[in-house]
């Protein structure tokens, strides 16, 4: 009881100070400094029509690229955890009911649909809303619709970490690739800015958030398919 | 329309807070988190957003010259992306963590795990 009292003791005094910003809170009515530089130079600069892909791949890319880091540490951890825990000859022990018609073919139809429909939205992230850790998971989701389907699936971790370390590795490049051709490390004018709006054009950022959206869905499937295989 | 997004950003904070501190089984504290983490990622959306503006995306409607009049701040979006992408890592590995203790003690109940307790 006292532990309940001292909880709501604590959140009591939080929601005090989220009230106390909230009181204080006045909307901005114009861009800050940073948020004005990159509204109007972005397009001199990248060449990119969404200005947040623009800070995440050429601005800001470094850090996307400890992002991915940490998400490729993530999915390594979950693996070696959970690899560590397999029982020997624990794979189909467990019966499970098969899925239903709907379901099995609804897979088989939504599957390459779905995948597709990532590779479009890391492809245009420069151009549209999306990008590619938006496409990456929608990638994996073809992955968890596979495993819902059939729980007992088993997906080639080879391919995985291949697909993976390939991308990683890529992106590495182009990174260095900008120290020396252009301006700095990730600069994306290696490539030529092409056409304002058009599919080919910020330079190198479609191809860096395509070896993103790889990456990304690469390690989120196996981060799944881990998950999935340690249930056995 | 701000101040709805920040109140519920701020609730979503405190009710995923209050189940993370009360809950004691360790999945329902992993879900509190996701949700506290939620809030957190809506009230950054929120502070960013300016009524009247649109998406900081450049095209036919919105040209450069105009620009900076005319977008939100692009700032905390990509900040919030960078939050839910590691918001997804943090969760992964709080779920296999999970998993290894149940097999260690078999149950997911937090007070039973007194090891570190003094």
């Amino acid at each position: 009881m006292t532990k309940k009292f001292v909880v709501l003791l604590l959140l009591a005094g939080l929601s005090s100070m989220f009230v106390g910003l909230l009181l204080g809170y006045s909307p901005d009515t114009a861009l800050n400094h940073t948020a004005r530089y990159y509204a109007d130079n972005t397009v001199a600069d990248t060449g990119a029509a969404n200005i947040v892909t623009a800070i995440i791949v050429t601005y800001r890319g470094l850090d996307t690229l400890g992002e991915v880091t940490v998400l490729f540490l993530t999915a390594t951890i979950v693996a070696l955890i959970l690899s560590q825990a397999r029982q020997p000859g624990g794979v189909g022990s467990r019966k499970a009911v098969a899925a239903g018609e709907l379901l099995q073919t609804g897979s088989r139809l939504l599957v390459p649909l779905i995948l597709l429909f990532g590779a479009y939205v890391f492809v245009n992230g420069h151009l549209t809303p999306g990008g590619g850790f938006q496409g990456g998971a929608i990638v994996a989701s073809a992955t968890l619709l596979m495993l819902l389907t059939d729980p007992f699936r088993r997906f080639s971790h080879r391919l995985i970490s291949v697909l993976e370390s390939i991308s990683g590795v890529l992106f590495v490049v182009i990174g260095v690739l900008g120290l020396v051709l252009a301006g700095g490390f990730l600069d994306n004018r290696i490539l030529p800015l092409g056409a304002f709006g058009s599919l080919f054009s910020a330079g190198a950022i479609p191809v860096i958030y395509t070896l993103i959206g790889l990456k990304v869905g690469a390690e989120f499937s196996s981060m799944m398919a881990s998950l999935s295989e340690a249930e056995d | 329309m701000v101040y709805v997004a920040l109140i519920t950003g701020f609730v979503l904070i405190l009710m995923g807070l209050y189940g993370a501190l009360t809950n004691r089984n360790i999945l329902r504290i992993i879900v509190s988190f996701t949700i506290s983490s939620t809030g957190t990622n809506l009230v950054l959306i929120a502070v960013g957003y300016m009524s009247g503006r649109t998406a900081p995306i450049l095209d036919e409607a919105v040209n450069v010259a105009d620009a900076a009049a005319r977008i939100i701040d692009p700032v905390p979006q990509a900040l919030v992306l960078t939050a839910i992408v590691i918001g997804l890592g943090v969760t992964a590995l709080m779920l296999t963590y999970a998993y290894k203790l149940y097999e260690t003690k078999r149950t997911l109940d937090i007070s039973k795990y007194t090891d570190l307790k003094w």
